[in-house]
């Protein structure tokens, strides 16, 4: 039994006081302020949540959430692929978080409520298990490149026929391009995701740092982790020279694992496609090579859109501010439906769905309520 | 609590979460018509159990619970180890220390194997010794194959007392106490299930309370002003309930919560935050801090309590919500909604 979060490292407050005051000593001495620094990774989000860091950063930097959440990213048109071959009588594999997403007429949940058979599995190795017994099984595949190398392995292992994929997974590198590019973005920094740099190594930021001047800091997802990296992030921009900077060195190296990208790049290539209410980001799918077309789940089935399209979408998702929340350019807050038609129970905006997703986090840990000023008696 | 959500067209699993969810179910289904108690305790309450007055300060204490668990045998117990406990400790909780006897109705899928129910029962009867208590009648039915999951089992206990304690009696400056870690049940039974494939060495806890809670009231006397056990919904609705009915807010120290490292591993692992899942075998115990440290010294010379922690304190701003200290800053404790769900990464 220990206690919590104490007794492990990367989790002692002690240390993560004195970061945090380094962290507010060179973000006051930028000498302006608000200064806007993205990280783009949903359990970047979580972990900030989770342990009320925001609480801990300094007035004068902003930590904003980028479009680092996979499920949230996923376009509604991905959805109802999955939706229609679930309700044209295919078994359907896919994380707990995908269950609830919404698509033009219903999430994968209200297919299963109507009888469709979908499972919840905890990884692809799961989902092609499950279609040992001979079944059709199609994994619905979400995630990052560090979740593509998991789906990418189980393909490169001998799958079972009855096995396929239907690839939803995306590739962060391109998106940061994107938000950098955005007229008006006031981000000065980057706080790059530790694990999916793991796969990619630190230096496949290098050509962006480059073209955008900008830093990029790679972060670990413990408390201190996230602090270390920011008092770097903010000592890059104070330098006025932007680079890579890796601040996760216990994980991450310049060139990532190797293997892994062999294996990513063997099964998965680059598309443009569109990430749900961010834009059309050139690069940012990762889809099957013809070489597994044999497991592409969109060459192996009809699949039947159209006959979704009878269901007129929702008034309610038009109000949907889940691209602006994800952008970094509005606040849950700023959105309408934000706890009031749009709950986790009963979600409008993916970012309500998944737990890496801006608003549901909002929900859960309460957003950035001021916390510091209700005193013990004691 | 007075939650206002609306109740859908289907009861789904979210219902019977222990969360706000259910709390809606009873209110605007169950609870209508059958009012309060006078001079005690009744289904408005939405308490851990009844109370009805019988006398100049004498309650007869009555509660019911129906278990249904998936594996119905798990790492530290099984379903009729559950039934019994989860209703002397729900009498416990509402300060009847001394529970008469129970009742057992056992509901069967058709080929339920003999050795399996004869195990389940020989638990029953060492868990009723344990409480000191006795099943004095019951109800047995077989369903066909497919129409229930395995076995169902359903108790009802009836104790006696001269104090009884709600789970809205707290006020700002009180203590909250846990009496153990928090989270073994629930993560021992979600690490059992197949579907997860993982190997641990997580045991539940589950436990008949009385005799903790016994010594807590004998030590704390008045100054202990309220309690409940957080099983389904876990540390986090448990305190939710008792802040919303009491009127407080409830600030955690979560630093201070005893979780047992293999339930924190498994749960990282599975995203699921161990203040989240059910205890059985574990009180939340609210108390005047000049009473506090008499009943931590009590939980923890008992074997059940040796883990006993103060964990936090009531405040008078925003009644009905947890505020959890992590140590690097506040963030609002949250609790789940309808189904756990595995995160993706």
């Amino acid at each position: 039994v220990s206690a919590l979060p104490g007794k492990l490292e990367f989790r002692d407050p002690v240390r993560g006081a004195a970061l945090a005051e380094a962290l507010a000593i060179r973000a006051r001495s930028l000498g302006r302020a608000p200064v806007s620094v993205m990280h783009v990774c949903g359990s970047h989000e979580q972990a900030i949540a989770r342990f009320g860091l925001r609480a801990a950063f300094p007035a004068e930097l902003d930590v904003i959430m980028g479009p680092g959440c996979p499920v949230c990213v996923t376009d509604v048109p991905e959805v109802d692929e999955a939706v229609a071959l679930a309700r044209q009588g295919v078994r359907i594999a896919t994380y707990g978080d995908m269950l609830r997403v919404p698509g033009t007429a219903g999430s994968l949940a209200d297919a299963r409520a109507r009888g469709a058979r979908v499972d919840v599995v905890y990884g692809v190795a799961q989902a092609a298990e499950l279609a040992r017994s001979g079944e059709q099984v199609v994994f619905f595949a979400s995630g990052f490149e560090t979740t593509a190398v998991a789906t990418a392995a189980v393909l490169l292992a001998d799958p079972p026929p009855s096995f396929s994929v239907l690839s939803a997974h995306k590739y962060i590198p391109p998106v940061m391009e994107i938000v950098a590019e955005m007229p008006g973005s006031k981000i000065e920094g980057f706080l790059a995701a530790g694990h999916a740099a793991t796969i990619t190594g630190w230096g496949v930021f290098e050509r962006f740092v480059a073209r955008h001047r900008v830093p990029v800091v790679v972060a670990g997802f413990e408390p201190l982790d996230i602090l270390a990296g920011l008092v770097r992030l903010v000592e890059l921009i104070a330098a006025g020279e932007p680079k890579v900077d890796n601040a996760f060195p216990r994980c991450v190296t310049r060139d990532g694992n190797l293997a892994a990208q062999a294996r990513l790049w063997q099964v998965f290539e680059l598309q443009g496609g569109r990430w749900r209410g961010i834009a059309h980001v050139p690069n940012g799918n990762l889809r099957l090579r013809d070489e597994f077309a044999a497991w592409d789940a969109r060459k192996r089935f009809q699949i039947d859109v159209a006959a979704l399209c009878d269901h007129a979408p929702a008034a309610l998702v038009a109000q949907c501010q889940c691209g602006d929340i994800m952008a970094g350019i509005a606040s849950p807050h700023d959105c309408a439906l934000f706890g009031r038609e749009c709950t986790p129970d009963a979600p409008v905006g993916a970012c309500m769905v998944s737990s890496e997703g801006t608003c549901k986090i909002w929900h859960q840990y309460g957003g950035h309520p001021d916390l510091r000023q209700i005193r013990r008696r004691a | 609590m007075n939650d206002r959500r609306h109740i859908e067209e289907r009861i789904t699993l979210k219902y019977g979460a222990g969360g706000g969810a259910m709390r809606a179910l009873i209110e605007q289904i169950f609870a209508p018509g059958f009012g309060e108690v006078a001079g005690g305790v009744g289904l408005a309450a939405m308490d851990d159990g009844a109370a009805l007055p019988i006398g100049p300060d004498r309650w007869l204490v009555i509660t019911t619970d129906a278990h249904v668990v998936q594996p119905a045998v798990f790492p530290g117990g099984d379903i009729g180890r559950l039934a019994v406990c989860g209703t002397v400790n729900d009498l416990a909780m509402m300060g009847a220390t001394e529970p008469l006897a129970l009742t057992c109705a056992a509901i069967l899928e058709d080929g339920f194997p003999r050795s399996e129910l004869e195990q389940i029962w020989a638990s029953i009867r060492a868990a009723c010794g344990e409480a000191g208590t006795t099943i004095v009648t019951g109800d047995t039915k077989v369903m066909r194959r497919g129409e229930l999951d395995r076995i169902a089992l359903t108790t009802t206990g009836v104790a006696l007392t001269s104090r009884v304690v709600t789970d809205r009696g707290l006020a700002p400056g009180d203590r909250i106490l846990v009496t153990g870690t928090m989270g073994d049940h629930g993560l021992a039974i979600l690490a059992t299930r197949g579907e997860l494939a993982l190997e641990t060495q997580l045991v539940s806890d589950v436990a008949p309370l009385n005799g903790l809670v016994r010594r807590a009231l004998a030590a704390g006397g008045d100054g202990v002003v309220a309690m409940k056990d957080p099983t389904r919904g876990g540390l986090a609705s448990a305190l939710h309930e008792m802040a919303g009915k009491s009127g407080v807010g409830i600030v955690l120290d979560e630093r201070a919560v005893p979780v047992r490292d293999e339930v924190r591993a498994a749960g990282e692992l599975l995203g699921i935050d161990p203040l989240l899942v059910a205890n059985e075998g574990k009180a939340v115990i609210g108390v005047r801090a000049a009473a506090a440290d008499r009943v931590l010294d009590a939980l923890r010379s008992h074997p059940l309590g040796r883990q006993a922690a103060v964990v936090g304190e009531c405040v008078a701003e925003r009644p009905g919500s947890v505020i959890a200290d992590t140590g690097f800053g506040r963030r609002l404790l949250g609790e789940a909604e309808g189904e756990l769900l595995p995160r993706i990464c």
